[in-house]
């Protein structure tokens, strides 16, 4: 046997072995040509976020995720409660709060009426209040969900069952099992993309952690200053030429101790310069927005107050959609208003709504909703009594796990409609109840991953987005 | 899974029924997460007709239910195939209530009345039919006639069959194998690979050369590369017994201590932080890993080390370090959001210390009896809340823990402290106003719900202050020195929570002592600081409480089974002490003759150090579902010659790394690709990736910027601008960065918290550490190409490398090259390697002649005699040995 033959045989086994073990795979797509040397032997080319196939067809490639952490008040922009008004100032029934868990008020809170008009929207005639007007009037691409319901009532716990589907940290998280199942299309930019605006959120990097994963699919945070991408910049006085100069000298040393070794790490290791290198180019492309019209800066709100930041971070995701990244999480928190609800939200839609409604129909115009789905939400709900911290301040909210509002647009959704229904005073379902594990197997099963079979094994136990839960949400899906 | 599948498949079914359920549901409680109504009329009817066992009772319990709750598993401890035990219930209690059918748990489940629970799992449903029998028969009495008793008492009795799974049988030392080629072997470890190698009929692989071995050996050792000095010393001995000498210098140094603390941290889940939304800062963590590192270097036996982290605090008379050592148990995550339930959260962390203990030293995975009795191995739900029980009245309690020299100067200043801490209290009128902030603390206590600035107060006394609850009911008479001062510093923090904001202002005590209390600062603290101060520690220690375990059912932490008592898991022994059990009990008996796992699991962790895996592959777990070892005999062996040398784990990392197998050259072979792919009969070493401390070490090291300093404190080197705003409400701040030498300090000793980890650290594949890890992933990104490219902390150290290689070389380029390479790769390079580098350094000075200003940039420095070019070439050329595969690979 040659050495060639070797290399391939090895390449080969190297593949089966991942791919047996759902870990990792290579791209056997081309071998890397080699700069004249007649001595030397080709070199795979060994990419771990190569393309995979799904299980089934899918109807969606990429995710934008709108993380809306802290827990927005639903009865005050997507369930409306009329009732809560005629009960305004008034404590409920003993028999109706004496087992809800709350983190402040007590049962014998007094009910907070909402002061929001809603109104309907689209074909379907959603109601939508009127804090979010642009959301509203992408009505017909929108599935509204009106019985969310999970586990948690504390923010980070929440948070890490939303995007982990566990309220332990340490699980991956969806991004990273989205990168897991389906690998990157994207050339030069990572598979799973972050993008964080206004305070952290309070489950932190837990929000984007590959957890037990290698950190292959750990979620990339984009940065709002600096670098980007941490350490994309070179060093002061290495240029883009003496970087490449010092890129193409390591691969040399490399390859050559690749001829010794025969170890396919080495290769993977090239592989993952070549990306770096590549990265640093597009970072910055990516960021350069003189190619898109006024029109378009206009409508997502870039340049102007208060929808500068979340404005750029949603035109971010589109750019970043538009050019194979998988997965965006848009991070944007603190939707947590325990006190002066109906101030502090207004402030927080007028910063977002315009924003996620321009992205809604760019991505439409451009024929990219198709194959992206948006998803919009917190990790859990609002009380609608209300809640009083100090005499001299207006009533907050208090956290409501037990049923809530999200809604999700675009690839594989079902627009137009809502989904499930609350009670009058909207503290719990009475139809259609989705658990936080039934979305998440519902977005797999459009991006054509079966949320049962996509499995990591970990501490001898084969872990899942969704636990032991998950049944996925017919009505959802188109 | 099933479970939902079935309740979904319900919704359709009974859909009438569940509405008409939901609707009586609503009025008494929430749907979503209480348990559904009693009432009695979403039941099926009772059947009326009277009841005989045999004919109408037992073709279900036997048809339906004896499958998972008979004579071969008692799943949630419920078995219905006798009288006896089907009355006694399970873990939750009795199933059968005579007279009460509405109120049997047996009847409430089987109709599917409790929410997402239904008996059976799977197949049809009982019919309504069926359940109206079965609560006829309770109504009526459950009468169960003597004859009916369809299992034998004997085989009641018996208890659980002993498990035939290797690992769980005795150990014995088995003698090592005859081989044909006894000269190779050095160890006896060699007699087990080459017979294994000879029974596949292949040969094992050449030594690896001199250099090779040896930067091998100091990484696999020390964690970092030897020096230039060092290994012309070696390569020039020609001494047989060179290695072994340098095995003994290197496990002697103490630098062995912070390379196997490492490991150790992993399986310890350490941090410097608590985890979740606050994740305040842990300041005294550090003192249990200047534990560990010490006791490493001490070679503390195994079985000493053990018990000390499980119990020290029960020892007899123990000392301060044997406390210092239960701060393995104080690693586990908390959570101080508001509004969080103190007791769940209590709760959650005695799951977490009871599976990691079993994870760490028994190599299961017991963390899934939480819920429900193992689905594999024979762990019952039992088993894992008596495991639980050994934790469950431990405390967290705070001590102080001087460290060698610090006592003198804290004691001789003391007093003065005092004075003026007295002094900075007595002006901001903290006397004055405390008494009434304490009595409205109690007041809050016992009316909850009254007052909602005042219970907002009170949930902040119980996070942010440990125990504060139990402080503030102490009379001030009653407090240790300790818990006055802390309820002070408190008091200070949090006094706003009840006053008006004018008075706040006012008061000014923001000054005093600003921010959280992760990061105090302000006069107080400032106080502090300038006085000598002793370290305290993390430790656990017996609860006067007396608190009682019990099964919780599904592992929810406010739904209690039956009361358990302190054991170990049944199947793999059992306590003498069945009733008052310590944690001592447990340490002694995971350490005994009577327990197989600890040797294996630990002799296993080591062995994968050194090959990339275990002979066990799953060193996580060592249960059914686990591989079986690759060399059963060597995992024996190596185990039961740890436990004949007193546990002595230097004397295991001798015994591995002498052998002949240990030393052998990891290039792939070409014709083992197919026959052993992932090398699991060792004829071969292996390649492995640095773990991210040593990378960073490895680069600190070679570029003679590292601060060697032993233990003590974690430190905070620099951080790129916006990471720490990534964290909960940007609230994290890395404020007192790190200056001077503590900047260069080895990796393990970077703060590490929890929510905003150090990114090199995060980007090599280092956890956060939230649960216990047995085995690192090793992932091969872009971003650690960026890192290594264009992190500071690199180009720092390319810079400091070249500065290192001019002034240290005096002589031609191609001897500084050949020293270079020394430093960076312990070897000499090859022609081919030479010719590139070569290539590269005279293409980057010719970059830096077109580039005006940019050789400045990258060499800040000047050298006498040297031109800037020169230098900033150097420092690229530096950077390139950095970046190398081979640079961060143990070949």
């Amino acid at each position: 046997m040659n050495f060639h033959d070797f290399q391939r045989i090895q390449t080969r086994r190297h593949f089966f072995k991942f791919a047996a073990g759902g870990i990792e795979t290579i791209a056997l797509a081309h071998l890397l040509g080699q700069d004249g040397r007649a001595t030397q032997k080709k070199l795979p080319e060994v990419n771990p976020l190569a393309p995979r196939a799904p299980h089934f067809a899918p109807k969606a490639k990429n995710v934008i995720f709108l993380l809306q952490a802290g827990g927005p008040s639903q009865m005050d922009l997507y369930d409306p409660k009329p009732e809560l008004q005629k009960r305004h100032g008034q404590a409920l029934p003993e028999s109706m709060t004496k087992d809800l868990p709350f983190v402040f008020i007590k049962p014998s809170a007094k009910v907070l009426g909402s002061p929001r008009k809603f109104r309907k929207y689209g074909e379907n005639g959603t109601e939508f209040s009127d804090y979010i007007p642009h959301i509203a009037s992408r009505a017909d691409d929108i599935a509204l969900i009106r019985s969310m319901h999970t586990e948690a009532f504390n923010h980070h716990p929440g948070q890490a069952m939303l995007m982990s589907g566990s309220t332990m940290s340490g699980r991956p998280t969806v991004g990273s099992w989205v990168s897991y199942g389906l690998g990157s299309e994207a050339n030069d930019l990572p598979a799973f993309v972050v993008l964080n605006s206004g305070r952290g959120a309070s489950a932190g990097s837990t929000n984007w952690s590959s957890g037990f994963m290698p950190s292959t699919y750990q979620g990339v945070n984009f940065r709002g200053y600096g670098d980007p991408i941490l350490y994309l910049k070179n060093p002061p006085g290495i240029s883009k030429i003496s970087q490449r100069a010092r890129i193409d000298t390591i691969r040399e040393l490399n390859e050559a101790h690749y001829q010794n070794t025969g170890d396919l790490e080495i290769a993977s290791r090239i592989h993952s310069y070549e990306l770096a290198f590549r990265m640093q180019t597009a970072g910055p492309e990516l960021l350069d927005f003189s190619n898109e019209s006024q029109t378009v800066l206009d409508s997502f709100g870039i340049g102007k107050e208060p929808t500068n930041a979340y404005g750029t971070n949603c035109l971010l995701a589109r750019r970043m959609v538009e050019r194979g990244v998988r997965f965006v999480l848009l991070v944007h928190a603190s939707w947590d208003h325990h006190s002066a609800v109906d101030k502090n939200l207004g402030e927080y839609c007028d910063a977002t709504d315009a924003p996620v409604g321009a992205l809604l129909g760019d991505l439409k115009q451009r024929g990219l909703l198709d194959e992206t789905m948006v998803v919009w939400g917190g990790e859990f709900g609002r009380t609608p009594m209300g809640q009083f911290e100090r005499v001299d301040e207006a009533p907050g909210r208090d956290h409501h796990p037990g049923c809530f509002s999200m809604w999700a647009a675009g690839g594989g959704i079902q627009g137009g409609q809502v989904i499930g229904r609350t009670d009058d005073i909207g503290l719990n379902i009475t139809e259609d109840p989705v658990h936080i594990h039934d979305l998440q197997a519902t977005m797999l099963h459009a991006l054509g991953l079966e949320h049962t079979q996509l499995t990591y094994s970990f501490m001898g136990r084969d872990f899942r987005l969704t636990d032991v839960g998950g049944n996925i949400v017919k009505k959802l899906l188109a | 899974m099933v479970k939902r599948e079935v309740v979904g498949g319900t919704f359709m079914k009974n859909l009438g029924k569940i509405l008409f359920f939901l609707a009586l549901v609503q009025t008494s409680s929430s749907l979503g997460w209480a348990e559904g109504s009693q009432n009695a009329l979403s039941l099926p009817p009772v059947a009326q007709k009277p009841i005989d066992f045999s004919r109408d009772i037992e073709p279900i319990l036997k048809g339906r239910c004896t499958m998972c709750h008979g004579e071969a598993q008692q799943l949630s401890g419920l078995r219905l195939d006798q009288r006896s035990t089907a009355m006694q219930g399970g873990y939750s209690g009795p199933v059968i209530i005579p007279h009460k059918s509405s109120e049997s748990k047996l009847v409430r489940i089987v109709s599917g009345v409790i929410k997402d629970v239904v008996m059976p799992p799977s197949g049809e449903r009982l019919s309504d039919d069926e359940v109206g029998l079965l609560r006829a028969w309770i109504d009526q009495g459950a009468s169960w006639p003597l004859e009916a008793e369809t299992a034998l008492e004997a085989t009641a009795s018996s208890g659980r069959k002993k498990s035939s799974h290797w690992a769980y049988q005795p150990l014995k030392k088995p003698v090592p194998p005859e081989i044909d080629n006894p000269k190779w072997a050095r160890s006896p470890v060699d007699h087990f690979i080459l017979a294994r190698l000879s029974k596949e009929g292949v040969d094992p692989s050449p030594e690896a050369d001199k250099y090779t071995l040896f930067r091998r050996l100091h990484l696999d050792l020390i964690g970092m590369p030897p020096t230039p000095a060092q290994i012309t010393a070696y390569i020039k001995d020609s001494d047989p017994a060179a290695y072994e000498t340098w095995v003994d210098r290197l496990l002697e140094s103490p630098h062995y201590g912070e390379k196997w603390a490492m490991q150790w941290l992993d399986l310890a889940r350490y941090a410097d932080s608590d985890g979740y939304e606050k994740d305040l800062v842990r300041p005294h963590a550090w003192r249990y890993r200047h534990w560990v590192i010490k006791a490493l270097n001490d070679d503390m036996p195994f079985d000493q080390f053990t018990v000390e982290q499980i119990a020290g605090d029960l020892l007899p008379n123990a000392t301060t370090e044997q406390k210092v050592a239960t701060g393995f148990h104080r690693n586990t995550l908390k959570n101080r959001e508001g509004g969080v339930k103190i007791e769940q959260f209590r709760f959650e962390e005695i799951i977490d210390r009871a599976s990691t203990v079993g994870t760490v030293w028994m190599g299961l995975t017991v963390a899934c009896a939480q819920c429900h009795d193992h689905k594999y191995d024979p762990i019952t739900q039992k088993d894992f809340y008596s495991l639980f029980s050994f934790f469950n009245n431990a405390d967290e309690v705070n001590i102080d823990a001087p460290l060698a020299g610090e006592m003198g100067p804290f004691l001789s200043q003391w007093p003065r402290y005092r004075t003026e801490r007295e002094e900075l209290l007595q002006k901001n009128r903290v006397y004055e106003l405390m008494p009434a902030w304490e009595e409205k603390m109690r007041l809050a206590a016992r009316n909850p719900g009254k007052w909602t600035d005042l219970d907002h107060a009170y949930d902040a006394l119980g996070k942010y202050l440990d125990n504060g609850h139990g402080i503030v009911e102490k009379s001030p008479s009653e407090r240790t020195r300790k818990e006055t001062d802390s309820l002070i510093d408190h008091f200070v923090v949090n006094y706003h929570r009840i006053i008006t904001k004018e008075f706040n202002k006012e008061l000014n005590y923001k000054d005093l002592l600003r921010g959280n209390s992760s990061f105090p600062s302000g006069k107080l603290q400032d106080l502090k600081d300038k006085f000598p101060a002793v370290s305290e520690a993390q430790t656990i220690a017996e609860s006067a409480q007396g608190r009682k375990s019990n099964i919780h059912i599904r592992g929810a932490w406010n739904q209690k089974g039956i009361e358990v008592s302190s054991a170990v898991p049944a199947f793999l022994g059992s306590l003498e002490n069945t009733t008052n059990a310590s944690r001592i009990d447990l340490a002694e008996w995971i350490i005994s003759e009577d327990n197989p796992l600890t040797a294996r699991v630990t002799v296993n962790r080591i062995w994968q150090e050194y090959f990339g895996a275990g002979l066990v592959r799953t060193s996580e777990n060592f249960g059914s579902q686990g591989e079986t070892p690759t060399h059963p005999n060597l995992l024996d062996w190596l185990a039961a010659d740890f436990i004949e040398h007193d546990w002595s784990l230097k004397k295991i990392h001798k015994t591995i790394v002498m052998s002949t197998a240990y030393r052998q050259s990891s290039a792939a072979r070409p014709e083992l690709v197919t026959q052993d792919p992932d090398n699991r009969w060792l004829a071969r070493q292996q390649r492995l990736r640095l773990p991210a401390e040593l990378v960073r070490d490895s680069t600190l090291a070679v570029s003679g910027l590292l601060y060697p300093k032993i233990g003590g404190k974690s430190v905070r080197p620099p951080l790129p601008p916006g990471v720490t705003g990534l964290s909960y409400g940007n609230s994290q701040q890395w404020p007192e960065e790190s200056d001077g030498r503590d900047r260069y300090r080895r990796g393990l000793y970077v703060l590490l918290q929890r929510t905003i980890p150090y990114p090199q650290m995060a980007t090599f594949d280092a956890t956060s550490r939230e649960i216990t890890l047995c085995k690192r992933e090793r992932s091969n990104t872009p971003l650690q190409s960026l890192n290594l490219l264009n992190d500071p902390v690199f180009t720092e150290a390319a810079q400091a490398l070249a500065v290192r290689i001019l002034s240290e070389s005096k002589q031609s380029f191609s001897e500084r090259l050949l020293h270079a390479f020394q430093i960076a790769l312990a070897r000499t390079p090859s022609d081919e390697e030479l010719e590139s580098l070569q290539k590269y350094y005279h293409r980057q000075t010719q970059i830096f002649e077109q580039e005006p200003g940019a050789a400045e940039k990258l060499a800040p420095v000047e050298l006498a005699g040297i031109s800037r070019i020169e230098t900033a070439a150097w420092t690229g050329l530096s950077s390139v040995l950095l970046n190398l595969d081979e640079f961060i690979t143990r070949e």
